[in-house]
């Protein structure tokens, strides 16, 4: 899994039937110190994130099952919101709000 | 998942008997900022996607998870035609916006 931040939101009306109602957000991946890398990509959202919320991410072929249609074509998933994270690899622990 | 946009259709009449009757759409990677990738990738259409539309494709096992592509040897599939997207609110694709 990897840290993200959701950017920016995705609208799809002709997709895979199993992502009907499901959010596409843009996300970006941020580095050990929590920093945005440039990197981005489009993720599933099963758990309802916001705007500039840290998430965990899940890639591959298991992104699917946070799904409740879990045979579906899709690569990258929003799993978890990041409330607050402690790390000795990072200079000034973060402690994020949680929009909602 | 990443943003693409449709460029060019594959025709393969001697290929892997697994991949009978599929359609193999040219894809032009796109980043977030809807800027070429200068990245190609054929992927298999699951959505009925036409020519210069922007399109999501997923890469790696997931893109087996179709009807189409189920136990077939595909590794990118075209899963949703994008109508928009934005990015911290500010929309930097519009479907019809672009005359698509």
């Amino acid at each position: 899994m990897f840290l993200a931040r959701v950017i920016g939101r995705v609208v799809s009306t002709r997709k895979l039937a199993g992502l009907e109602g499901v959010p596409l957000l843009v996300v970006e991946r941020v580095d050990d110190q929590l920093q945005p890398t440039g990197e981005t990509l489009v993720a599933v959202d099963g758990i309802g994130s916001g705007p500039d919320d840290l998430v965990m991410l899940e890639e591959g072929r298991e992104a699917a099952l946070s799904l409740e249609e879990t045979f579906v074509a899709v690569d990258a998933a929003i799993v978890g919101h990041v409330e607050q994270v402690a790390s000795t690899a990072i200079a000034n622990p973060a402690t994020t709000r949680r929009t909602r | 998942m990443q943003f693409g946009r449709v460029v060019g259709t594959v025709w393969a009449t001697q290929k892997d008997a697994k991949l009978e009757n599929l359609k193999f759409l040219l894809v032009e990677e796109l980043d977030a900022r809807n800027e070429s990738r200068d990245a190609f990738t054929v992927a298999i259409d699951a959505v009925g996607a036409g020519p210069g539309e922007t399109v999501l494709f997923a890469t790696g096992s997931a893109a087996r998870q179709t009807i189409q592509t189920d136990g077939r040897p595909a590794d990118a599939v075209i899963m949703a035609i994008v109508d928009s997207w934005d990015l911290d609110g500010d929309v930097v694709f519009r479907k019809d916006a672009e005359g698509d």
